[in-house]
C-alpha cells in the first residue's frame, strides 16, 4: 500500500475555494441584500434630487447638483465595503470557528496555498460584484438624472475613475476582512475591527490643522476612494449677489495617483498579513 | 507507517507530550490508550502538522506531514467530528476536500456510500447527529484511499450497531495492508479491534506491545470459588495468605492463590467445592492498573 504522489495544482485549490464559497447560502443571501442596498441607496438619492429640482422654483438648482455624487453615495458604499469585508472575513473565521481550519489543513497541508486560493476566489468575485453593484449605482442614477438632462455618460471626465473606484472598493475591502479574520479569528470581533478599520478610522483623521494627521488619513481607504469618485468637472454656479462658493479648497488632498497606491497597498499588506499568520498559527 | 520520535509538546506551564516514541506498523490495528487528558489528541495532531512541536519527529512513511503539498492520499484523518461547517451538505463537504486534492467526483458519493450516508448527502451537516458526523469524518479519511488511517475517538456517538461497522472497518482497513490508529480512553473499545497498543498516561509511554500480552501484564489474578462451607474455606485460604471476598450469592473471589492451591487446600481439609473459576484479568483492569497513577483528572472519592 502505497501513496500515490498527489499533482499539487494551484487551480485544484482555487476551484475547492470556489465550491466552499457557493454551498454556503450565507454568500448569496448577504451579496444580494448588500448590492440592493447599496443601488437602493444610490438611487433613491438621485430620485429625490430629481423630484427636488422639479419642485425648485430656481433654475439654477438644477446647475447645483453634481450628479455623481449620487453614484458614489459615501453611507452607500461604506455599506458595500462592510458587506464585502465581511465576506471576507467569514471565508477565514469561518473555519476556525467552525473547527473546519483542521479538516482543511489535513487534506492540504500546504497552508500559505490554501490562503492565496482563498484570495484567488475572494478577489475574483468581489470584483465581479463590486463591478455589477457600481456599474447599476452609476446606470440607474443617472438615467434617472436624465429626465432632467444632467445625467453623465461613462465617458464624462472622471466617470469611469470613479466607476471603477467603487468596483474595485469591494475587492479591497473583502481582502482586509480576510486579513482581520485570520488575525482575530472570531467571529464578532473580525466585523467590529472591519467596521472599524474601514469606516469609522478615517473619521480620526481628518481636519487639517496637523498635516500628519490629515496625511494618516489619506492613506486609508475610504478617503483614497472619495478622492477617485470626485467630479473633475463640476463647478458649483455661483448665484448672483452671494459670495462665490468655490473659494475654499482642501488642503493637503489625496491626489489620484496617491488614491491607486493607497487601494493597492492595503490589498497587497492585507494578502500579507492573511497567508503569514494563517501560516505561523497553530490549529 | 507512523513513526513517533522523543516527541514532546510543552506549554507554558504544563507538558502535554514528554520524550514519546513509538512506531505504528502497518497491516495492523493499533490502539491508542489513555486517560482523558493523557496527551493523545496532542501526539495526533502533532502528527499531522496542525499543532508544531516542541521538540522531537513525527513522520509518516518517512515524511513530515506539513512537508506534503497534498495530504488525502497519504493519510486519512478523523480527529474530531465537529471539524465541519454545519451550513454546507455532506457532499459539498466532501467535493470541497476531494477536488482540493485533485479527486475525482466519484469518490464523494463511494464514500458516502461506505460509510451508509448516500441518503443523507444532501443534508446540511449542521442538523446531522454525533453518530452521522462521526461517520462523516470516517468518510473524509476514506477519501484519498490513503495507506495510513488515524482516528481519535471514532466510537463516541456511534450507536450499537455503527460500533460493531466501525470495528469491522478498522479489521478491514488493516487487512488490506494499511496502517490503522485508533485512539481511544476506553478499554473495551480496542478489546475486539486491537492487534498492538499503544498506552500513554500523562505525556508518557506506559506500554507499546501486542494486545495479548498487555492483558498478561495484569498482577491481578482472581479465582471465584463457590462451596457450602464458605466460613471455613475462607479462614482457611486467609490463614494461608490469601484474600476472600465474600458474595452476596454465596460465591466469593480469592486473591493471592492459584486455583490449584485451592483445591488442594479443600482437599486436604475435606471441604466440598462446587466451583473454582480462575478470572483472567480484563483489559480494562489491566489497564486501569497501568494508568492508575498517570490519571489526570481523577473524580473525589465516592459518595
Amino acid at each position: 500500500m502505497t501513496a500515490t504522489r498527489t499533482r499539487a495544482r494551484f487551480r485544484d485549490l482555487v476551484a475547492a475555494e470556489w465550491i466552499k464559497l457557493w454551498s454556503l447560502r450565507s454568500t448569496y443571501g448577504v451579496l444580494a441584500v448588500g448590492a440592493l442596498i447599496c443601488v437602493g441607496i444610490t438611487a433613491n438619492s438621485a430620485r429625490s434630487n430629481v423630484a427636488l429640482i422639479a419642485r425648485s422654483a430656481s433654475p439654477l438648482q438644477r446647475l447645483g447638483i453634481d450628479p455623481m455624487i449620487a453614484a458614489s453615495m459615501q453611507e452607500a458604499f461604506q455599506i458595500l465595503g462592510v458587506v464585502a469585508g465581511s465576506v471576507g472575513a467569514i471565508m477565514i473565521f469561518g473555519e476556525y470557528t467552525s473547527g473546519l481550519i483542521r479538516t482543511t489543513f489535513t487534506a492540504v497541508p500546504a497552508r500559505r496555498s490554501v490562503v492565496l486560493a482563498k484570495v484567488v476566489v475572494m478577489t475574483a468575485v468581489m470584483v465581479a460584484f463590486g463591478g455589477l453593484v457600481s456599474a447599476a449605482s452609476f446606470g440607474l442614477t443617472q438615467a434617472i438624472y436624465h429626465q432632467e438632462h444632467i445625467g453623465l455618460s461613462i465617458t464624462a471626465p472622471g466617470a469611469f475613475r470613479a466607476a471603477a473606484a467603487s468596483a474595485l472598493l469591494a475587492p479591497v475591502c473583502a481582502l482586509v476582512g480576510m486579513a482581520l479574520g485570520a488575525v482575530i479569528r472570531h467571529a464578532a470581533g473580525t466585523i467590529v475591527a472591519a467596521i472599524g478599520v474601514l469606516v469609522l478610522a478615517p473619521g480620526l483623521f481628518q481636519g487639517e490643522t496637523y498635516r500628519w494627521v490629515k496625511e494618516i488619513g489619506n492613506a486609508m481607504v475610504y478617503p483614497a476612494w472619495a478622492a477617485l469618485v470626485k467630479n473633475p468637472a463640476f463647478q458649483v454656479p455661483t448665484v448672483p449677489g452671494r459670495p462665490s462658493p468655490g473659494g475654499a479648497t482642501e488642503k493637503y488632498p489625496v491626489t489620484i495617483t496617491e488614491a491607486w497606491i493607497v487601494f493597492a497597498a492595503w490589498a497587497i499588506a492585507a494578502v500579507v498579513i492573511a497567508v503569514t499568520t494563517v501560516d505561523r498559527r497553530e490549529v | 507507517m507512523i513513526e513517533v520520535n522523543q516527541l514532546t509538546k510543552r506549554y507554558r506551564k504544563v507538558t502535554a507530550v514528554d520524550s514519546l516514541s513509538f512506531t505504528v506498523r502497518p497491516g495492523l490495528v493499533t490502539g491508542f490508550l489513555g486517560p482523558n487528558g493523557a496527551g493523545k489528541s496532542t501526539t495526533l495532531r502533532m502528527i499531522l502538522g496542525l499543532t508544531e512541536p516542541t521538540s522531537g519527529t513525527a513522520t509518516i512513511d518517512g515524511s513530515r506531514f506539513r512537508d506534503l503539498p497534498r495530504g488525502l492520499r497519504h493519510v486519512g484523518a478523523l480527529l474530531d467530528a465537529g471539524d465541519v461547517h454545519g451550513g454546507r451538505s455532506a457532499s459539498a463537504h466532501l467535493w470541497a476536500l476531494a477536488r482540493s486534492n485533485g479527486l475525482p467526483r466519484r469518490r464523494v458519493d463511494e464514500v458516502l456510500d461506505q460509510v451508509g450516508l448516500a441518503s443523507a448527502a444532501g443534508r446540511r451537516i449542521g442538523g446531522f447527529s454525533l453518530g452521522m458526523k462521526q461517520r462523516l469524518g470516517i468518510a473524509t479519511a476514506l477519501l484519498g484511499d490513503p495507506p495510513v488511517l488515524l482516528f481519535d475517538e471514532p466510537i463516541n456517538g456511534l450507536d450499537p450497531e455503527g460500533v460493531l461497522w466501525a470495528r469491522g472497518l478498522f479489521r478491514r482497513l488493516a487487512a488490506e495492508g494499511r496502517t490503522v490508529f485508533v485512539s481511544s480512553h476506553l478499554m473495551s473499545e480496542m478489546q475486539n479491534t486491537a492487534d498492538e497498543l499503544i498506552v500513554i498516561g500523562r505525556g508518557r509511554l506506559i506500554a507499546a506491545q501486542p494486545l495479548a500480552e498487555f492483558a498478561a501484564r495484569s498482577t491481578k489474578q482472581q479465582v471465584t470459588v463457590r462451596t457450602p462451607d464458605a466460613t471455613a474455606l475462607a479462614a482457611l485460604l486467609t490463614a494461608e495468605g490469601a484474600t476472600v471476598t465474600a458474595h452476596d450469592d454465596g460465591g466469593c473471589t480469592v486473591t493471592g492463590l492459584t486455583a490449584a492451591r485451592i483445591g488442594e487446600l479443600a482437599f486436604d481439609h475435606r471441604i466440598l467445592l462446587h466451583e473454582v473459576t480462575t478470572q483472567t484479568a480484563s483489559l480494562e483492569e489491566a489497564f486501569m492498573e497501568l494508568t492508575a497513577d498517570s490519571v489526570e483528572y481523577l473524580a473525589g472519592d465516592q459518595r
